[in-house]
């Protein structure tokens, strides 16, 4: 007869495999979708048409003749780089810009930052639909500038400012002891040295958060870009994506190409700073 | 230096908020207001006069049975997403947080799709519901696979529905492992002493001391389904028969398709206001339930 202690030990090894049944087989649920566009990308319409489950084209065989063509369909190099450049610059206009503003609200209690903080703060439930509209109407009716890079940048920061200044905010009350800003005030620094040589350097793990959880908001919005970039060749890769569709005839090949040659970059990104994205994505949602 | 002045106050503020001040200014704070002037008006969105209507916009508004059948149905969507979400999450954080081989690497994994936009992502699920399911539906023959769900309009709201659930997953899992890992070791054991059994434990011990992690969760996905857009665009672009149109693409339409830019505005408010009612509701309820060990 088995003792207490080894029936309770075989419970647990048994618990143990079936936990990680259960979880291979959620995560073949999760990538499943993935796994299909890869297979796809190398068949032609034709043969993913007749049999999309089929590992290799059963008509044409193996093609990698989908890539050129459908990075000439939605100008890849072109959307790839207004994408990169629009997420680039404002990510770090947004990372100086918060960090500046947070450092002055935290340190003093003048009435402007209160008001400037307060406002910030409660703008942030403010949903992008509700000033979709209004813009539209002042930026392109009034002013005219829609159809240019910098007014999306210009935009993208004024959105995100609010949330990073928040970030920042926390973290130069609870991270940066002011006996370090004393000290260096004492040594003949000023407060924009004191901010640049003391205080930002302090600052870099809420900076690597910010940077992470921003740019992946610029690199994959769609809406506010979609408004803002009105000219072809303005166009940042998810609206590049969408040439494919709403045409006489939509060739899934294709399709399958442009879909994988717009996560890629993405992904091949995520697998070298996987680490600093989870970390990110978590200490930015916790806040 | 005297650093009492106004002079100087003023300097320093202008120096590491000023620009801040005035990108925040123009791009939320401005078309907020002016998003209020534009509901009491009838703007077509081209023509250079914006004839004044007053609350004219807010009754259509309110008349408008369109919007309030996207509305309902965003809040059956909204409603059957976030408890499903927030359910696969927290059986994901469970799962890859009670030790088992590779935890690490299925965290990772679990949290792609994230990583993707909605329309993209929108994109790849279209070609899944309408091809590769059919696929496997045909060659099993299974009934209910050989047509795309998205051509019926019960089966595109549950291809939404399964969308979302997808997408966010990970990142609430992500959320939820983080409230696992914040109940100490101590309070288990404690626990275990006393004779509770692992359901118990968790039950009883971890759930309650991770609530402000559920806050999170419920307010992030409700959030964001309340206002799925991109999605909603790429899958299924409200087909058919208008079944799945949500309230942030019945916006869009007003505003620019239809070109009745105040009532579209009016209707965006009415969204904003419920949102923002529904978000503090859920936060306030959430942070009474809250314990600490």
């Amino acid at each position: 007869m088995e003792t207490l202690n080894e029936k309770a030990a075989r419970q647990q090894k048994i618990m143990g495999v079936l936990k990680f049944v259960l979880l291979v087989a959620l995560f073949i649920c999760f990538v499943f979708p993935f796994v299909l566009v890869v297979i796809n990308v190398f068949k032609l319409k034709a043969d993913i048409t007749l049999d999309p489950l089929a590992i290799i084209g059963t008509t044409k065989g193996f093609t990698l003749e989908n890539f050129p063509n459908a990075m000439a369909k939605m100008n890849f190099w072109s959307s790839f780089g207004n994408s990169a450049c629009i997420t680039i610059l404002s990510t770090i206009f947004t990372l100086l810009l918060a960090s500046m503003a947070a450092y002055v609200l935290v340190r003093n209690n003048w009435k402007a930052c209160g008001l400037l903080f307060g406002l910030m703060i409660a703008s942030m439930v403010i949903p992008f639909q509700v000033l979709m509209i209004p813009l539209v109407s002042l930026y392109g009716g009034i002013l005219g500038l829609l159809g240019h890079r910098a007014t999306l940048i210009f935009l993208h920061v004024g959105f995100s400012l609010s949330m990073a200044t928040f970030m920042f905010h926390g973290a130069i009350h609870t991270n940066v002891p002011i006996a370090l800003e004393e000290a260096a005030r004492i040594d003949g620094c000023n407060r924009w040295q004191t901010f640049w040589q003391i205080v930002f350097p302090l600052l870099k793990p809420t900076i690597a958060t910010v940077a992470i959880i921003d740019a992946m908001a610029f690199w994959n919005d769609y809406l506010l870009p979609s408004l803002v970039l009105t000219k072809k060749e303005l166009y940042t890769l998810p609206i590049a994506t969408q040439v494919f569709y709403g045409t006489f005839s939509t060739d899934i090949g294709l399709i399958m190409a442009a879909l994988l040659l717009a996560m890629l970059p993405i992904l091949i990104l995520y697998m070298f700073l996987q680490r600093y994205i989870v970390e990110g994505v978590t200490s930015g949602a916790v806040k | 230096m005297n650093t009492n002045t106004m002079s100087y106050k003023t300097k320093q503020f202008l120096m590491f908020a000023g620009v801040t001040t005035a990108v925040f200014v123009a791009v939320v704070i401005i078309p907020f207001i002016y998003g209020i002037y534009l509901t009491l008006t009838s703007w077509d969105g081209v023509s250079l006069s914006k004839p004044f209507v007053g609350f004219e916009n807010y009754t259509s508004a309110f008349a408008d049975a369109a919007f309030w059948s996207a509305l309902g149905r965003t809040f059956i969507y909204t409603f059957i997403a976030v408890i499903l979400v927030n359910v696969v999450a927290f059986i994901l954080a469970f799962l890859v947080t009670s030790g088992v081989k590779g935890q690490n690497f299925f965290r990772a994994g679990f949290f792609v799709p994230n990583l993707i936009g909605g329309i993209v992502l929108g994109y790849v699920w279209k070609f899944i519901f309408n091809r590769a399911f059919v696929a496997i539906g045909t060659s099993l023959s299974v009934g209910f696979l050989s047509n795309s769900w998205l051509a019926t309009t019960k089966g595109a709201m549950l291809c939404l529905i399964i969308v979302s659930v997808w997408q966010y997953a990970g990142y609430m899992m992500l959320i939820y492992v983080a409230g696992f890992m914040s109940v100490s070791n101590d309070v288990i054991e404690a626990a275990k002493i006393d004779g509770c059994t692992n359901m118990q434990t968790i039950t009883h011990i971890s759930v309650p001391l991770m609530v402000s992690s559920f806050v999170q969760c419920l307010f992030l996905t409700l959030t964001r389904c309340f206002m799925v857009y991109d999605v909603n665009l790429s899958l299924t672009k409200g087909e058919p028969f208008n079944s799945t149109v949500m309230a942030a693409m019945h916006v869009y339409n007003q505003a620019f398709t239809y070109k009745k830019f105040g009532l579209g505005q009016a209707e965006a408010f009415i969204l904003f206001v419920v949102c923002a009612v529904v978000g503090v509701l859920q936060v306030y309820v959430g942070k009474k339930a809250e314990v600490s060990a």
